[in-house]
C-alpha cells in the first residue's frame, strides 16, 4: 500500500515509505520529524505549513508526498546556514515580528521565496507576497518591517 | 524612568529564537512511545435526544484500543464557573448543537481511529431546535438545560447611583443599539493535547491550553483523581485569546483514553471542530441610553444587553456581567444601570475572547457618545477629556482607578493623528473617528470561588551559581509572558536577562490561574518579583556573614556585587570560588568586582539550594451587590485610538488608511512586546469591525467553518499603525506595570465605527461593516433625502456632499431620539 519516495529535504536526501493518500505536510513533520513545519488548517486556508518545493513556496497541506518524488524541499530547519541564521529570521526576532511562532516558520519561508525572487520589494509586493500566511497575533506589521529591513 | 537595567527596553524575546527555526514545541509536534490517536464522534444535528448508541462495529476494528461513551465516562458535570457546571465529556440524553459530543476512539492510527468513529451508530430523535435569542426566550420553546426556564443562563439587575433622578437633570437622552456576529478567536494552531497514564496512577496531560492550572482542576474532578496525581504541561501554545481558557471535552476524553488503555493518547480538532467547538466571542445584542447635561457631562446610563450563548455555559456568566460593569470607566458617570440576559441557543457555545465581554458594550457606548458630541455640536474628543476619571476616581460600581493615563492617551492620538485639522475638514468618502478603551489588569477573583493565591513562583539559583532558574505555572501563549518573567526576574535579582532560565505552565511548578483576564503580567509579574527579591537578599544575607558588612550596605546590579559604602577585601572568597573550578577559562581575575556567580556559589555552599518564592493575590476588591466581584481588579488599563479611513461610496467598501493607538500599560516591561500586543490587537478589532461573521445555516450547521470563508485580517487589510505607548505609575503593579493584551482592542471597532460615520453621514448600528451593509446605508440615506424632497440636499448629494455631517444623523435602525429642551 506504501509507495518508497525519494526527496531531499534541506540537502539531505531521504527515501520515504508514504501512503496514497498522505499529505506532504504529514510526511515532512511525522516520518522525518521535521515538526518545524505547521498544519494550522490541512485545507490550503493559513499558510502554516509553507515549504519550498523546488524553488517555489507552496502549501504541503495540499500536496501529496508522493508528488514531491524526485523534487526538492526547504523547510525552516533548513532556512539557516552553517554560519547562522539567515537575516530574515534573526530581523523577526529584532523587530518582534514573533508572538505564539506558529506563523512563523511559513511566514519565514515566504518571506524568503519573496526575497530570492525579489530582493527589493516594495512595501504592497511584502504585503502580497506574505498575503497567503494568516497571522492572528501580530497584527503583520512588524512581519512587514523584519522584511523590509532585509530588503535591499 | 530609565532607573532599570532590565526591564522597560526592547529586549528580545526569550522564546524568538526556537521559535524562528521552527525548533519550539507545540503539542503536536510531540510524540511519544506506544502513542495511540484519538478521535470524537460528534452531534450532526443541533437538538436531539439520544435514542441508542451502538459501538459494537467501531470496538471490532482491528487497531481500535478503546471506544468511550457516557456509559464508561460517567456524567460528572463541569465547565467554566462552578455556578454553572453544565457539561458533560459525552452527551448521553440529549444533544444540544451540531459538534456535541457523543464518543470518542483510540486507535493505533488516526485513520483507524477516524473509521471507528464513523462507524459508530446513533439513533436520533430530532427535537426543535432555538437558534436566536428571539426564538430562545419565546412562550413555550424548547428549553435546552432544565434548570434553566426560557433558556436564560444568567440574568443580571444593577442599578447604581440614583438613575431616574439623574436622568431627570438631563439636557439630551440619546439611546442607540449595536449588534455584533458571533467572532472565531482563530489561533492558527488548533488545539490538541497528548495524554498520558502511567502506571503509579498519575496523569500528565500535555494540552494548548492558556490555563494548565484549571484544567489540572476539572480533569481530577471530573476523573476523580486527587489533585496532586494530575500534571498539566502547557507546550508552547499557538494563539489563545480566550477560547482555550477552560478544559474542553477533548482533553478530558484523551486523559480517561489513557487510563483506560494505558498509554499515551493524542488528540487534535481539526479547523472545522475549532468552529464547533466555539467559545469565542458571543453575539451581543446592547441597547444603551445616556443622559448629559448641556456642557457635556455625563449623568447616567441605562443599558440593557442580551448574548446568543449556544448550548454551554461556558464564561457566559462571567461574560454578562463584564459586559454591564465595564461601562463603569473610564468617564465620570454618577449613576449606571444594567439589565443582562445570556441565553441558550443550539448554537455552540460562546465564551470569552480577547476583552472578554466588554467590546461590543464599549462600541455601541463610544459611538454614542459620538452622536451625543455632535448633537451638542462639542468635539468626540473634548468630550471625553470633560468627563473622563482621574488616578484615585472610584466608579459608581466601585472599580479603583489606581492609575489612569487616560488624558494622556486622548492628547496622545489627537495630536499624532491631526486631528484638529482633519476633523470635519475631510473630502466627501473619507471619515476620521476615535475611542476610548478600558479593561481590567486581571480579574480580581478566581473563577471558583476560593482564598486561593492567584500565581505562585518558585526561583531557584543554580547550584554552581550564576543562573536563576525561574518555574511558574503561568501560560505563555505568544503574548510573551515567558519573557516578560524572566526580565521581571532578572531585574528583581540585578542579573542580566541572559542569566536567567525560565520553565513556566507545568502545573507542577506551582499555582498560576493563567492567561485569562491580562492578568498574568501584574500578577504574576509580583509573584516573580518577590521571588527574585527573596533569592537576592539571601545572597546578600550569606555575603553579608561571610564579609560583615551589613545587608542594607549592598546590592546587586548587572550581575555585579555593589557595595555601597567601603569595598571589601573579598580575595579569600574567590579564591574559595576558583579553587572549586580548576580547568575553567573564565574564572574571574583579580581585579574584577565580585559577580553573582561567585556569591551565588558561595551562598549555595553555606545554605544548600537558594530558593526564593513569590505569590501573589489581589487585596479585597469591590463592592458588595451579587456579582460584585467581575469587573474588578487591582488595576485598569486604558487606550484610545483614532482611525482615519475611506469609503468607496459605489461599493461601500472601506479602506482604512491609518490608526494612531495609545495605550496605558503602565510602566512597559518590554516595549517591543507592548506594541504587539497593541497592533495585534488592533487587527483583531478590525476584522471583527469590516468582516468577521460565524456563520450557521437553518439547521444550526456552521456554514464558514475554515479560514478562507472566515476571513481574518491579512497583511493586505492591515493599515499603517502609529502605537504610542503611555506609562502611568501603577502602584498595584510590578514596578508599575499593568496590562495590554485586550485592553488595547477596546477602541478599535467603535473607532471605525465613528470614523465610517464621518466618511458616510450616516450610523450603522450592526456590525461587521462590510460593503454591502455600508452600501445600503448609504443607499437608506440617499433615499430619506431624497423623499424628504429638500430639492438642495439632494443636488448636494450630486454634488457628493452626502458626507456634510447633518446634525440629525439618520438612523438607519429605529433608534429613538429624544432631546428635551431645558
Ligand atoms: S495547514 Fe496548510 S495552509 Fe493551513
Ligand atoms: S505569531 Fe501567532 S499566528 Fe503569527
Amino acid at each position: 500500500m506504501k509507495k518508497l519516495i525519494r526527496v531531499t529535504v534541506n540537502d539531505v536526501a531521504h527515501e520515504v515509505a508514504v501512503r496514497p493518500n498522505q499529505t506532504l505536510v504529514d510526511m515532512i513533520r511525522y516520518d522525518l520529524g521535521l515538526t518545524g513545519t505547521k498544519n494550522g488548517c490541512g485545507e490550503g486556508d493559513c499558510g502554516a505549513c509553507t515549504v519550498i518545493l523546488d524553488g517555489t513556496p507552496v502549501n504541503s497541506c495540499l500536496v501529496l508526498a508522493m508528488q514531491a518524488d524526485g523534487r526538492t524541499i526547504t523547510t525552516i530547519e533548513g532556512v539557516e546556514s552553517g554560519e547562522g541564521l539567515h537575516p530574515l529570521q534573526q530581523a523577526f526576532i529584532d523587530k518582534g515580528a514573533i508572538q505564539c511562532g506558529f506563523c512563523t516558520p511559513g511566514m519565514v519561508l515566504s518571506a524568503k521565496s519573496l526575497l530570492d525572487e525579489n530582493p527589493a520589494p516594495s512595501e504592497e509586493e511584502i504585503r502580497e507576497g506574505i498575503s497567503g500566511n494568516l497571522c492572528r497575533c501580530t497584527g503583520y506589521l512588524q512581519i512587514i518591517d523584519a522584511v523590509k529591513s532585509v530588503a535591499k | 524612568m530609565g532607573a532599570y537595567d532590565v526591564i522597560n527596553s526592547r529586549a528580545a524575546r526569550v522564546d524568538a529564537s526556537d521559535k524562528v527555526r521552527g525548533r519550539a514545541v507545540y503539542v503536536d509536534d510531540m510524540k511519544m512511545p506506544g502513542m495511540l490517536f484519538g478521535a470524537m464522534l460528534q452531534s450532526p444535528l443541533a437538538h436531539a435526544e439520544i435514542l441508542d448508541i451502538d459501538t459494537t462495529a467501531a470496538r471490532r476494528l482491528p487497531g481500535v484500543k478503546s471506544v468511550l461513551t457516557s456509559k464508561e465516562a460517567g456524567l460528572v458535570k463541569y465547565g467554566v464557573s462552578p455556578a454553572r457546571y453544565d457539561e458533560t465529556i459525552f452527551c448521553h440524553d440529549r444533544v444540544r448543537h451540531v459538534g456535541d459530543n457523543i464518543a470518542a476512539v483510540a486507535a493505533v492510527d488516526l485513520d483507524t481511529a477516524l473509521e471507528a468513529v464513523s462507524l459508530i451508530k446513533v439513533e436520533y430523535r430530532e427535537l426543535p431546535a432555538v437558534f436566536t435569542v428571539e426564538e430562545a426566550m419565546a412562550e413555550g420553546a424548547p428549553v435546552l438545560h432544565e434548570a434553566y426556564p426560557r433558556n436564560l443562563t444568567a440574568e443580571v439587575h444593577h442599578e447604581f447611583g440614583d438613575v431616574e433622578a439623574a436622568f431627570a437633570q438631563c439636557d439630551l437622552i440619546k439611546t442607540s443599539s449595536l449588534v455584533n456576529k458571533r467572532q472565531d478567536a482563530a489561533f492558527i494552531e488548533p488545539p490538541g493535547c497528548i495524554a498520558s497514564f502511567d502506571y503509579s496512577g498519575c496523569l500528565t496531560l500535555y494540552s494548548s491550553t492558556q490555563v494548565p492550572h484549571y484544567l489540572q482542576r476539572v480533569v481530577a474532578m471530573v476523573l476523580g483523581l486527587p489533585v496532586g496525581k494530575v500534571r498539566v504541561v502547557k507546550p508552547y501554545v499557538g494563539g489563545g485569546f480566550g477560547p482555550k481558557a477552560g478544559a474542553n471535552h477533548m482533553d478530558l476524553a484523551a486523559s480517561l483514553l489513557s487510563m483506560k488503555t494505558g498509554k499515551p493518547v493524542k488528540m487534535n480538532f481539526d479547523r472545522k471542530q475549532v468552529f464547533m467547538h466555539g467559545r469565542a466571542r458571543h453575539q451581543f445584542f446592547h441597547t444603551i441610553t445616556t443622559g448629559v447635561k448641556k456642557d457635556g457631562s455625563i449623568m447616567a446610563l441605562k443599558h440593557q444587553c442580551h448574548l446568543n450563548g449556544g448550548a454551554y455555559s461556558s464564561f457566559g456568566i462571567a461574560t454578562v456581567y463584564y459586559s454591564g460593569s465595564l461601562l463603569g470607566g473610564p468617564y465620570k458617570l454618577p449613576a449606571m444601570k444594567y439589565d443582562g440576559y445570556r441565553v441558550y441557543t443550539n448554537l455552540p457555545a460562546c465564551g470569552a475572547q480577547r476583552g472578554h465581554g466588554a467590546v461590543i458594550a464599549r462600541a455601541c457606548w463610544e459611538q454614542q457618545l459620538d452622536m451625543i458630541a455632535e448633537e451638542l455640536g462639542i468635539d468626540p474628543i473634548e468630550l471625553r477629556l470633560k468627563n473622563m476619571m482621574t488616578v484615585g476616581d472610584v466608579t459608581c460600581n466601585h472599580l479603583n482607578m489606581s492609575s489612569l493615563g487616560m488624558k494622556d492617551c486622548v492628547e496622545a492620538v489627537r495630536d499624532r493623528s491631526g486631528w484638529k485639522e482633519k476633523k470635519g475638514n475631510l473630502p466627501p468618502g473619507k471619515g476620521i473617528g476615535m475611542s476610548c478603551g478600558f479593561f481590567v489588569s486581571g480579574a480580581g477573583y478566581s473563577i471558583y470561588r476560593s482564598e486561593t493565591w492567584h500565581g505562585t513562583v518558585i526561583i531557584k539559583l543554580s547550584e554552581d551559581g550564576g543562573t536563576a532558574l525561574v518555574y511558574t505555572a503561568s501560560a505563555e501563549i505568544g503574548q510573551g509572558s515567558d519573557t516578560t518573567f524572566a526580565m521581571i526576574a532578572a531585574e528583581a535579582i540585578g542579573i542580566p536577562l541572559e542569566w536567567v532560565r525560565l520553565e513556566s505552565g507545568d502545573t507542577d511548578f506551582g499555582l498560576d490561574l493563567g492567561a485569562y483576564s491580562s492578568r498574568q503580567t501584574l500578577m504574576t509579574g509580583l509573584a516573580t518579583k518577590e521571588a527574585g527579591e527573596a533569592v537576592k537578599r539571601q545572597v546578600l544575607e550569606v555575603l553579608s556573614e561571610e564579609l560583615g558588612i551589613p545587608v542594607e550596605d549592598m546590592d546587586i546590579k548587572k550581575g555585579v556585587i555593589i557595595f555601597k559604602r567601603e569595598t571589601p577585601d573579598i580575595t579569600a572568597l574567590r579564591t574559595r570560588y576558583i579553587k572549586e573550578h580548576r580547568g575553567w577559562t573564565d574564572n574571574p581575575s583579580p581585579d574584577e568586582p565580585l559577580s553573582f556567580r561567585e556569591a551565588s556559589r558561595i551562598a549555595f555552599l553555606s545554605r544548600g539550594s537558594i530558593v526564593g518564592t513569590g505569590k501573589y493575590k489581589p487585596p479585597v476588591l469591590g463592592g458588595d451587590h451579587k456579582g460584585a466581584t467581575v469587573g474588578t481588579s487591582p488595576a485598569y488599563g486604558c487606550s484610545a485610538q483614532v482611525v482615519e479611513l475611506s469609503v468607496d461610496m459605489g461599493t461601500g467598501k472601506i479602506n482604512i488608511e491609518k490608526i494612531t493607538d495609545a495605550h496605558d500599560c503602565g510602566l512597559a516591561i518590554n516595549r517591543t512586546s507592548v506594541e504587539g500586543q497593541m497592533i495585534g490587537s488592533v487587527s483583531m478589532g478590525l476584522g471583527e469591525a469590516l468582516f468577521e461573521e460565524v456563520k450557521f445555516d437553518d439547521k444550526g450547521r456552521v456554514l464558514n467553518g475554515d479560514l478562507a470563508e472566515y476571513k481574518i485580517p491579512r497583511a493586505l487589510d492591515m493599515p499603517a499603525v502609529e502605537p504610542v505607548i503611555v506609562e502611568s505609575d501603577e502602584p498595584n503593579g510590578p514596578f508599575g506595570a499593568k496590562e495590554v493584551g485586550e485592553g488595547a482592542i477596546m477602541p478599535a471597532i467603535p473607532a471605525i465605527l465613528n470614523a465610517a460615520y464621518d466618511a458616510i453621514g450616516v450610523r450603522i448600528f450592526e456590525l461587521p461593516l462590510k460593503p454591502e451593509r455600508v452600501y445600503q446605508a448609504i443607499k437608506q440615506y440617499n433615499q430619506k433625502l431624497a423623499k424628504q424632497g429638500a430639492e438642495e440636499m439632494s443636488s448636494a448629494k450630486r454634488d457628493g456632499n452626502l458626507c456634510t455631517k447633518d446634525a440629525q444623523a439618520i438612523d438607519i435602525s429605529s433608534q429613538k431620539m429624544n432631546v428635551k429642551g431645558k
